[in-house]
């Protein structure tokens, strides 16, 4: 099957306008005969349900959560990117396209991201009319910031809860529509597959988590919002019910998975901190511009301090290694997130990570709250030269930028970072990898949409700050009701979908089948212990640097560990109850094939690129290097085990942007 | 707007009205007792005063009585609703960790100032009106001082004033600022009021004590 | 350290339940609370028990879907936080801990610690939004200027996260606080004020209708509240009301 992207002709400028004027529409009585399921409420979820029920399609939406306004956008922090230009300082539609193709490591498709430029704009009018209270400045105008070391100010932001604020304005839109009856919301209610009728997508069969009960649900079209996979690796910033569950059930009836092996690794993330460790939380990447990194020069003293004899502030400069600045002069400590996160791996593989675990590095404060004390007592006429007052001011501006963050962190970590460096360690945040999709949004299965970060569609093998709200709402607010209308058009005679056809017995009853073997399993090991092994391989095998041997292991071990968890794990409870171990152990379970699918696409990639770092490939100096022949989306069909899944590849043309290396020395 | 008033909210709101009310009726009954202290003639004069003009005997009294029941019939109706709201109790509840003894307990402060206005009742109003409306006796405006006194002999009266009045004072310690909060009157100036409903709380009880103490302790 | 714990169990919605006592050993200071019960759940399920149900997802204060009543105080000893970010070194050797649902007529127990909160939803779906449809050609975003106050001000009530501590903590179980801070966001807000009438009516009206307490200002939701929302917000919203029944 060749895979047809279905990108409209004509220049890049014109594409989605001349799209919209041609799509067929389905006209208002019409679009009360047709139904819609979501399955997942985030910003792609939610805004999604929400546009189509104000269109008037009847929405059934899916959350595991107990209510919409849970969904794990809304733990994003920074921003959400627009191409406002209020600032004057040169931004435009161009350049946060060229900037986020660029950053993607030029293994995005062109013309989706440049309509996500183009529509970002719209996001923020959007929102604003919702009541979504942006930060503003004294004049009463929208205020924005810089992120993520790009040349403009174009992120909009409230407070550091972005992601918070952006998702309940959707929630506020679902809440509008289920108010009216548009929307029919299922709360606490899992996806555990997708029905196929005819060859295309008509309805899933879902598990109410409450009462353990199997449901079937039709409709005239799916439309997958589940999030990323991060959760692969056990720790990550994810939510811990976050998983794959639904994308891979997708995989599984035909939806192709593409570039599974491309995630990113924030670097800023508070380390771990025992074996009873969850879950791991994230700094704003925000902090590097004022945080110093570095590790002891001298392993007497790394040991000194893991034993607590020493303390990081008594180790003099000379002792210290600032990596970063050694290694990249130019960028210093602003190297982009990937880079970072290799850097201080590098530093803890080679035996100086600095605390009990030894996988962390300090990010250090003090040069920066002299700086900004002494530019204080400078401007206020103060004693220069008396440390305790420059220590003092400093320390104020310290708390002004970021105090919000270094409260947390003491709350987590129980130390002062005013007065300590900072701990951190890199940790998976974020999936660029995902269901196949093509500029409809549309995966291999007629009828089966993926939106937001479940799709691959536009941050190529690494995300830029700020990017990942505004791809969400733009596919849910603005690109996915235009495009599956085109789709629904056909539709309008068909009537409702009828759950008592072949295909939904059958998918109940692999459902049903596979829940029994689960909770009738009687082995000896939890779910967790499984995911945990998982974890550790993904992390050690296929994380922020890989190379062939390993990842050749690590599709073994997870074979071996899939089938280990099959023989002998053990779900306590029914089947027909709230069971959180029966409902966590189905998510492990596509863990397992996930995580073998990603190993298998990190070793086809023989190239570095973004997030996904080869240790054969990279230039003399360490560096990534890219290689011409891997241009291309690596799009995988489902065969069966994961190491029979086959591989097509979309080529990545592009025409509108010259490909370049990227260079932070 | 009768929806208004069957809201939780209205409710509150009807609350915070009746309380303004009473509030204000507390200042001018302090007012005419404290009065007694300095003066007989003027305390007589005031007392014939209110005893007698039809104005406050046929208008402001009954808004009074209307005011009193309503507030604690309505203090009753919230508590039981409230309670309904809640379920089940907590086996453990911290309840000091977050909020006031005054603020929890309005419902105990509040029957005691019940109890003690039905003792009041009976000390003078039920006398004042048999005295004048039942027995049909003529105003005689120099005998309030002397009634006032002597109720004030028994020790034990005194000790229940007492009582009575500092619960009062916690009842308006939380009281006062709460009435202004359900009137949504508080954003912005909530120091200055809870300054004020402080000194309120404190110094209306504290008024009548005294009266009470000094005529216990100078009763000739 | 050790610790006893006396955490509430209840099978189902129509079960009875009570407080039951289970030992931990072995606990470490750096523990989240949350990651202390994930090893008694551990232990309980290699004993072939069943684990405690409770509620969790992001495991780091914002999502408000953890929610435990904690040594008689929401989300715990701490101020300002969810039990998520509750860590162990809040607590002594050999203490005993009461673990408890929130407790509300409103809020009805699921399983163990698991309460339904989905009265909140319905609150919301009566007028907590703008109405606004998605059309792609909203008026830009800077012409209605709003000011830093206004914004801030609503910024701070939109905050919310919806866990439900303000309900529990209240000796009436009122939501008055999360009502209040919805009705406030989109009351300061020029594009919320053309429906803030209806808004704030049917709001109300939902939420007595799901039988949440009435509010008597003692300001404990305000104490527990983990993104400190003002009682503020309520005066707001009893003034609403009333403007609301008044024009």
């Amino acid at each position: 099957m060749a895979l047809d992207s279905k990108v409209p002709e004509g220049p890049i400028k014109d594409k989605w306008t001349n799209y919209k004027d041609k799509i067929n529409l389905v006209n208002p009585a019409n679009k009360r005969l047709i139904d819609v399921i979501i399955v997942g409420t985030g910003l792609a979820g939610g805004s999604a349900a929400a546009t189509l029920a104000e269109l008037g399609y009847n929405v059934k939406a899916f959350c595991f959560q107990d209510s919409p306004r849970r969904a794990h956008s809304i733990a994003a922090q920074g921003g959400i990117n627009a191409a406002k230009n209020y600032q004057g300082d040169g931004d435009s539609t161009y350049r946060l396209f060229y900037d986020t193709v660029k950053g993607g490591d030029y293994r995005s498709r062109e013309a989706n991201v440049y309509r996500l430029a183009e529509v970002s704009t719209s996001i923020i009018d959007q929102c604003v009319a919702q009541g979504v209270p942006f930060a503003r400045d004294y004049g009463g105008l929208l205020d924005n910031r810089s992120f993520g070391g790009v040349l403009v100010s174009r992120t909009f932001y409230a407070k550091g809860q972005t992601g918070q604020q952006l998702l309940l304005g959707a929630y506020s839109a679902m809440n509008r529509q289920i108010g009216r009856g548009k929307i029919k919301m299922y709360n606490r209610h899992e996806m555990l597959d997708v029905v196929i009728v005819d060859g295309k997508a008509r309805g899933i069969i879902a598990r109410n988590l409450v009462t353990g009960e199997i449901e079937r649900h039709s409709a005239h079209a799916v439309v997958l919002g589940t999030g990323g996979y991060g959760n692969a690796f056990y720790l990550s910033t994810y939510a811990m019910g976050s998983n794959v569950t639904a994308a891979w059930k997708a995989h599984k009836r035909g939806a192709f998975f593409a570039n599974p092996c491309f995630t990113q690794i924030h670097p800023t993330c508070i380390p771990v901190s025992g074996d009873h460790q969850s879950k791991l939380t994230l700094m704003s990447e925000s902090l590097r511009n004022d945080g110093r990194i570095w590790v002891p020069k001298h392993m007497e003293d790394v040991l000194a301090i893991r034993e607590g004899k020493l303390k990081p502030t008594e180790i003099p400069e000379e002792n210290r290694d600032y990596y970063l600045e050694r290694r990249y002069p130019a960028f210093g400590n602003l190297v982009p997130r990937d880079v970072a996160s290799r850097a201080a791996k590098e530093r803890c593989d080679a035996g100086y990570g600095v605390n009990k675990t030894g996988e962390a590095v300090y990010l250090d404060f003090a040069t920066a709250i002299e700086r900004y004390g002494k530019e204080q007592a400078y401007v206020k006429g103060l004693d220069e030269n008396d440390k305790a007052l420059i220590k003092k001011l400093g320390k104020d501006i310290i708390k002004a930028k970021y105090g919000n963050l270094f409260q947390m962190y003491e709350k987590i970590v129980d130390q002062n970072p005013y007065e300590t460096p900072m701990m951190i360690y890199p940790a998976a945040h974020y999936t660029m990898g995902g269901i196949w999709v093509d500029y409809n949004l549309m995966t291999t299965v007629p009828g089966l949409y993926a939106i937001g970060e479940a799709n691959f569609s536009d941050h190529g093998a690494n995300r830029l700050g700020a990017s990942a709200l505004m791809q969400g709402l733009a596919d849910g607010y603005f690109v996915l009701p235009y495009t599956i209308g085109d789709y629904l058009s056909h539709d309008i005679r068909t009537g409702p979908i009828p759950t008592n056809s072949k295909e939904f017995d059958d998918a109940e009853n692999q459902v049903k089948s596979n829940l029994d073997k689960l909770i009738n399993n009687n082995g000896t090991h939890s779910v967790d212990y499984f995911h945990k092994k998982l974890g550790k391989i993904m992390w050690n095998k296929c994380g922020m640097a890989r190379n062939a041997k390993e990842l050749k292991e690590a599709i073994s071990e997870i074979a071996e560990l899939r089938a280990e968890f099959w023989k002998d794990v053990k779900v306590p409870g029914i089947a027909n109850e709230y069971n959180e171990e029966l409902a966590k152990a189905g998510r492990v379970a596509d863990f397992l094939e996930l995580g073998e699918l990603f190993a298998k696409d990190a070793l086809q990639r023989e190239e570095s690129a973004g997030g996904h770092f080869r240790d054969e490939y990279q230039t003399p100096e360490g560096e990534a290097m890219r290689r011409k022949e891997f241009q291309y989306v690596s799009a995988w069909e489902y065969k069966g085990e994961p190491k029979d899944a086959v591989l097509h590849k979309e080529a990545l043309v592009y025409e509108n942007i010259e490909v370049k290396e990227r260079s932070y020395k | 707007m009768s929806g208004f008033f069957k809201s939780s909210i209205g409710r509150k709101v009807s609350m915070a009205l009746s309380a303004f009310f009473l509030m204000f009726f507390l200042i001018i009954h302090l007012a005419v007792n404290i009065t007694s202290i300095f003066s007989e003639a003027v305390f007589n004069e005031m007392s014939h005063f209110m005893g007698t003009n039809p104005l406050v005997q046929f208008a402001l009294q009954p808004v009074l009585i209307f005011g009193v029941v309503f507030h604690f019939v309505m203090g009753f109706v919230l508590e039981i609703r409230n309670k309904k709201a809640q379920g089940i109790a907590y086996a453990k509840n911290n309840g000091a960790a977050n909020s006031t003894w005054m603020s929890r307990n309005m419902i105990y402060s509040g029957l005691v100032i019940l109890a003690f206005i039905g003792l009041h009742f009976i000390d003078f109003w039920f006398p004042e009106i048999n005295y004048k409306y039942i027995a049909g006796n003529p105003e005689e405006p120099t005998r309030y001082f002397h009634e006032l006194q002597e109720k004030f002999v028994p020790i034990w009266r005194v000790a229940a004033y007492v009582l009575s009045f500092i619960l009062l004072g916690l009842h308006l310690a939380h009281g006062f600022t709460s009435a202004f909060q359900s009137m949504g009157i508080t954003a912005g100036r909530k120091k200055t009021l809870k300054t004020i409903g402080i000194a309120y709380s404190i110094i209306i009880p504290l008024g009548f004590i005294i009266v009470a103490l000094f005529h216990h302790l100078n009763h000739h | 350290m050790k610790l006893t714990l006396k955490i509430w169990r209840q099978k189902s919605a129509n079960d009875k339940g009570n407080l039951v006592d289970y030992k931990v050993n072995d606990v470490s200071p750096d523990m989240s609370f949350l990651e202390m019960l994930d090893v008694l759940n551990q232990d309980l399920i290699d004993k072939n028990e069943e684990p405690i149900a409770f509620d969790h997802d992001c495991r780091e204060g914002i999502c408000g879907m953890c929610s435990m009543y904690i040594n008689g105080r929401a989300h715990g000893p701490d101020r300002s936080i969810t039990v998520c970010q509750l860590h162990m070194r809040s607590f002594k050797d050999g203490d005993t801990i009461y673990i408890e649902p929130w407790r509300a007529k409103a809020f009805p127990v699921i399983k163990d610690l698991i309460v339904d909160r989905s009265a909140f939803d319905r609150i919301q779906q009566a007028g907590g939004f703008i109405s606004v449809n998605t059309s792609g050609n909203t008026q830009d975003a800077n012409a209605t200027l709003i000011s830093k106050y206004a914004a801030d001000t609503a910024m701070d009530a939109a905050t919310c996260i919806g866990c439900g501590a303000c309900v529990a903590t209240c000796k009436n179980s009122s939501a008055m606080l999360f009502v209040g801070a919805k009705v406030s966001q989109y009351a300061l807000l020029p594009q919320g004020q053309i429906e803030a009438a209806e808004r704030v009516r049917n709001m109300v009206a939902q939420m007595d209708l799901e039988g949440f307490g009435n509010c008597t200002n003692t300001g404990a939701c305000e104490v527990e509240c983990p993104k400190g929302i003002s009682l503020e917000n309520i005066a707001r919203m009893n003034r609403e009301l009333m403007k609301a029944n008044i024009n």
